[in-house]
């Protein structure tokens, strides 16, 4: 019979299929209140959807104890919530990892701007729904108007309510479907009045409250244009898409410049709006002036936080440097294109407009084919105007030099007055004094000064001497000129000095960045290139750093951080260890190619900020940063500089990986040939022993009668030689192959390492003869974690290459001793063992390639081994988590060293099996 | 060769190596047994029961260690197994299941008649049913009677634990004695897989006994398997 298809199935493969591969659909159902039955209707579609036969699940669905709601959830699986202890009580919250894995196709999720529990991996539920959407689920779930980023402000105006828990508008915007449950005001309150919504008394103080019927139609109001703003998004993408012909103006752009002022976020959320019913992309733009490095501490503060708003509401921010703001966004505009400026009305008092104009007004006048938009800024001051700095020390200090300087000037002038001198020129004597406080020591000490010159000069120069009453007319122009010369120069010299610094500071962030690209175009090798990524940015942002790679299955190891082993270059107060917990935020941030951390809204628990290293070709690593002030990087600019240091640098890795791979295939080339030149070779290493021992075994036979006693033994001793020789060179094979094949099998025991080097010099003991060994191990060496058959044979190896490669007589030296490593981590101590010797040495340049396969020393030299006794002792190291390498030492000879890492707890001899106070006597 | 010269049965089933043991064998005035098969091994062992058995471990029909333990059920003749290297495995379960002792393929005639006579007289002393009550070998001194250690003309001061060490390895001098066995004799059958605790007591016992405790001569290592005191 023919096999067909079975619709159904090919159905629910392709459903299956595109789950994988597509991102899951999106539905919000939008409401402008509680209780308008969001969450019912939710439900209700859901069941449709599973009677048609889709896999639904509830994920999170508030009832909030609604009979009927309660009994639509009743049909559904319920995915178990995860409970979070915090302090003291433990709240329910969605579990995300259960749904990822449940992988159904639709998901219920209440509540879309819920604040998860301190601790979540995000921080927020439409964070949570993003990453749903992303593994190709798709969800459903349910907002109020007024938890919308862009309308929060006018939400608090109109109800007085400041709602905290709000979601950025492009989550709704890129909702697939958004269906508006509508409820008259009038139904809903009577809902609220029988207690549907909430128990009697919290609907008593609703209804006086957010609950109002003005507020109601406010909301509802809000509501109906939000979603008659989604419809008309979608209608215009529908035209689009259908290729309806119509005229569209030039693509708009707006800029919005944002100040110090308190009300840069309502200015952003405004100039959100208009961007969003503009279609248009929006940028927002600070200034920074010589100027906002005087700002205090919250001003600044405050732009960081207007400035994140805005990218959180979907702005690209930009903050540029300049002296004159009004310049500085209308050429940035004009590179831009942008169609639209968006500003704040200007907060400063009228007199001072009039004075010295506004950056609006001077916008205005020249911003040519540019639009103007000026938003009010009459939200009234919400904070109080920030306290002057307090004076310090210094600045007393200050004016004692002021005072100083001026009775010096006094002090020049009465010498000079018994000359007759005219009156101006003691004037002009002050007015250096003054010139030089005002250079000096800033506005306040040198407004000081002018006035202690007037009075000076009226006390000791003007009649009548010695008082302070002024007949002198001339002393008034003095003081005019004195001050505003004083006032003048302090402030061009103040400013002078903040532009110097201001430009060091763009210099030093400039000069690091080159840097870094110049150390990186000039290493080679990832060790090297990481050992140079993490001093410079350790460095730059005066934090700790630690990169995490991927090594086996995509599982992130911090570089470095098993054997303790950084390198040259880097020091310990620059990298730090991840915990296991930050270790899965680093694998998070990984996987999804997104930031998370401290600092971040994803995972904000964290110790530290974890940054993707995104190379042209994917994620290469993550870059794990711990600053060392914990605000470092809330300032946009800072996060972007290390951002542009992250992407430097996963270029820089990518390309040392990528040369890498170049590297490695050429070097499979070449294995390949040699080993084909080998093979040769090896066949000729195997058969020189058995033609050896062939040969003299076949003499004894054949010529047994005519052979002395003496040339018997020496034959006989020829077969036992080289048989030996060939057993181990069958052994190095087999090792070898083992190796190769992954068969071997690391048995780790505690032990101490002086039985293993017994245990080598015992077996090697008739080889060895009368070859000096010193051997030298402190007392107090810890146990060693190793397999001590595979060790021995480490030993006997680097032991057996020593006697082959020196002189008969040359000493040879075992050492071992604790090594302290580089890295941060105390616990990871390693021992470090050395067989050092006093032969020849090893050829320069072939320090790192004796550990290749079949690689030896004077080639030309007799067949005295295969050349893989090194190999295997850096495959059995290697196994073992240590490093293996060799040098020559200061005053001839080679020295072999191997590391063996003390990773794990060693174990306790117990204290009733330790007698040593009880000593065993004889009697 | 007389009738009083000792009795050896080998179970080997490679040719070759019989015929070199065979050599060997003869020309140091032993007798002879062979088997080819662990079964005729067996049956060997009841029709003419050996001083001393030469068992190797990997024979066609029945595993080496099976053989050790079916002899053990009735018998306490001396067993030595022939292994291959990177068995150390096999050999301590062949050890722990009763065989005396182990040489690794290759070996020496030398090494093998050295092994012989240890085991050989062990069994012999076993029959006496006592020990010297001196053991000797260079320099180190033990006097089992009065509880006393001698290294030359100066008394070691040993603990406890270090002496029970040093008493089960002259027990056994000149063969090897597994790990597991030690512990279990020195500090109890519950401490068989603690390791550690007897290579701490090793360490500890060389540095009383041996001038260099990195190059021993009387306590010897056998990587992976146990440890052996040397005793000629």
């Amino acid at each position: 019979m023919e096999h067909r298809p079975d619709p159904d199935k090919l159905l629910a493969r392709m459903r299956e299929e595109e789950q994988q591969q597509a991102r899951g659909k999106l539905k919000v159902f939008f409401g402008m209140a509680a209780g308008v039955g969001k969450t019912y209707a939710m439900l209700e579609t859901a069941h449709q959807r599973k009677r048609e036969g889709v896999d639904v699940v509830a994920g999170y669905v508030e009832t909030h104890r609604r009979q009927e709601t309660e009994a639509l959830l009743a049909g559904l699986e319920i995915i178990p919530r995860h409970v979070v202890e915090y302090r003291g009580t433990s709240l329910e919250e969605f579990n995300l990892d259960a749904a990822l894995n449940r992988r159904p196709t639709l998901i219920l999720v209440d509540e879309l701007a819920h604040t998860n529990a301190p601790g979540s991996r995000h921080a927020k539920r439409w964070q949570d729904i993003e990453e749903l959407l992303n593994a190709g689920i798709s969800v459903y779930t349910t907002v109020n108007v007024q938890h919308l980023e862009s309308l929060n402000d006018v939400v608090a105006q109109i109800t007085g309510v400041i709602v905290r828990e709000t979601v950025p508008d492009w989550v709704l915007e890129q909702a697939d479907e958004v269906e508006l449950i509508d409820l008259p005001p009038d139904d809903l309150l009577q809902r609220l009045r029988e207690g549907k919504i909430y128990l009697p008394q919290q609907a008593e103080r609703a209804i006086q409250s957010f609950f109002r019927k003005g507020n109601l139609i406010a909301l509802r109001e809000l509501a109906l244009r939000r979603t008659a703003d989604q419809v008309d998004v979608q209608m215009q993408d529908y035209r689009r898409d259908h290729a309806i012909a119509e005229t569209w103006p030039a693509n708009e752009r707006l800029l919005v410049c944002v100040g110090p002022g308190p009300h840069g976020a309502r200015l952003v959320r405004a100039a959100r709006r208009m961007a969003a019913r503009l279609r248009a992309g929006w940028l927002v733009l600070y200034v920074e002036t010589p100027r906002h490095l005087r700002l205090p501490e919250n001003e600044r503060d405050r732009v960081v936080q207007t400035l994140r708003l805005a990218e959180q509401l979907g702005a690209e921010t930009v903050t540029l440097s300049g002296q004159n703001v009004a310049e500085e966004v209308l050429s940035y505009a004009r590179q831009r294109n942008v169609t639209k400026i968006v500003a704040g009305k200007p907060e400063s008092p009228r007199w001072r407009e009039l004075l010295f104009g506004s950056v609006v007004d001077s916008i205005v006048k020249n911003s040519g084919l540019i639009d103007v938009y000026v938003i009010s800024g009459d939200f009234g001051d919400t904070e109080p105007p920030p306290a002057p700095p307090p004076e310090t020390a210094r600045n007393w200090l200050h004016y004692l030099w002021a005072f100083v300087i001026i009775e010096a000037c006094t002090a020049v002038s009465w010498l000079l007055f018994r000359y007759n001198l005219e009156f101006s020129i003691l004037v002009m004597i002050y007015l250096v004094g003054v010139v030089a406080v005002a250079t000096r020591f800033g506005r306040g000490p040198s407004i000081f000064a002018a006035v202690l010159s007037v009075m000076s000069l009226n006390f000791f120069f003007t009649e009548p001497f010695f008082t302070l009453a002024v007949n002198d007319v001339r002393l008034w122009p003095s003081l005019v000129v004195m001050l505003l010369i004083g006032v003048i120069i302090s402030t061009l010299t103040v400013r002078t000095r903040q532009q110097a610094e201001a430009a060091r500071t763009r210099e030093r962030r400039t000069a690091a960045l080159y840097e870094l690209s110049r150390d990186f175009a000039s290493t080679r090798g990832l060790e090297n290139l990481l050992q140079a990524a993490v001093k410079h940015i350790s460095t730059t942002f005066e934090s700790r750093i630690v990169v995490l790679l991927p090594v086996e299955n995509n599982k992130l190891q911090p570089w470095g951080g098993v054997i303790g082993w950084w390198g040259t270059t880097v020091e310990e107060r620059m990298v730090y260890a991840p915990d296991a917990g930050d270790q899965g935020v680093a694998q998070w941030v990984y996987e999804h190619g997104q930031m998370a951390g401290q600092g971040t809204d994803t995972l904000p628990g964290a110790e530290a900020l974890y940054m993707p290293l995104v190379g042209s070709r994917g994620t290469v690593g993550v870059l794990g940063v711990l600053p060392g002030q914990p605000r470092r990087f809330q300032e946009p600019e800072q996060l972007h500089l290390l951002e542009t240091f992250a992407s430097q640098s996963a270029l820089a890795l990518e390309r040392a990986r990528l040369a890498n791979e170049a590297q490695q295939a050429q070097l499979q080339i070449e294995t390949e040939r040699l080993r084909n030149s080998l093979l040769s070779s090896v066949s000729h290493d195997l058969r020189t022993p058995l033609a050896a021992i062939t040969g003299a075994a076949s003499s004894l036979l054949d010529e047994a009668s005519s052979l002395d006693t003496t040339t018997r033994a020496e034959l006989a001793q020829a077969v036992y030689d080289e048989a030996g020789r060939l057993n181990r060179l069958v052994g190095n094979l087999l090792d070898m192959t083992r190796l190769e094949s992954g068969a071997l099998q690391v048995q780790k025991e505690w032990q101490p390492l002086e039985e293993v080097v017994g245990a080598a010099l015992t077996r090697l003991h008739q080889h060895l003869g009368n070859r000096p060994v010193v051997t030298d191990m402190p007392p107090d060496l810890p146990l060693v974690p190793l397999d001590g058959v595979l060790i021995e044979q480490v030993l006997i190896n680097l032991l057996e290459n020593a006697l082959k490669y020196t002189p008969a007589d040359s000493p040879l030296e075992i050492r071992a001793y604790l090594s302290q490593p580089r890295g941060s981590q105390p616990a990871l101590q390693s021992v470090t063992v050395e067989v050092a010797d006093r032969g020849p040495g090893i050829p320069h340049g072939d320090e790192g390639r004796i550990f290749e396969k079949f690689y030896r020393v004077n080639e030309v030299g007799s067949g005295r081994g295969v050349g893989l006794g090194l190999t295997i002792c850096k495959g059995i190291v290697e196994a073992h988590g240590g490093q293996i390498w060799a040098e020559n030492r200061p005053g001839g000879g080679s020295v072999f060293r191997f590391t063996l890492p003390l990773d794990g707890t060693p174990p306790k001899i117990s204290e009733e099996l330790q007698v040593t106070s009880n000593e065993f006597s004889a009697a | 060769m007389t009738d009083s010269s000792p009795l050896i049965l080998i179970i080997e089933d490679e040719p070759q190596i019989r015929r070199f043991l065979r050599a060997a064998l003869h020309s140091h005035g032993y007798r002879l047994v062979e088997a080819e098969t662990a079964t005729d091994g067996l049956r060997a062992v009841t029709t003419h029961p050996p001083d001393l058995i030469v068992l190797d471990l990997g024979l066609p029909d029945l595993d080496g260690l099976e053989v050790t333990r079916r002899v053990r059920e009735w018998s306490r003749v001396p067993i030595i197994v022939l292994s291959a290297r990177g068995q150390e495995q096999d050999k301590i379960a062949a050890l722990d299941a009763g065989a005396d002792d182990y040489l690794t393929k290759p070996f020496g005639v030398g090494e093998l008649m050295a092994r012989m006579r240890v085991a050989l007289r062990h069994s012999a002393q076993l029959n006496q049913d006592g020990n010297e009550p001196v053991f000797q070998v260079g320099e180190l001194r033990v006097d089992l009677a009065r509880r006393q250690v001698w290294l030359a003309e100066q008394e070691v001061r040993l603990t406890p634990n270090e002496y029970k060490l040093l008493i089960v390895l002259v027990q056994h001098a000149g063969k090897v004695v597994t790990h597991r066995q030690l512990l279990r004799e020195v500090w109890g059958p519950g401490y068989t897989s603690e390791s550690q605790y007897l290579r701490v007591y090793v360490g500890n016992l060389r540095h009383k006994l041996e001038c260099n405790p990195a190059r021993p001569r009387y306590l010897l290592t056998e990587p992976g398997v146990g440890y052996r005191l040397v005793d000629e």
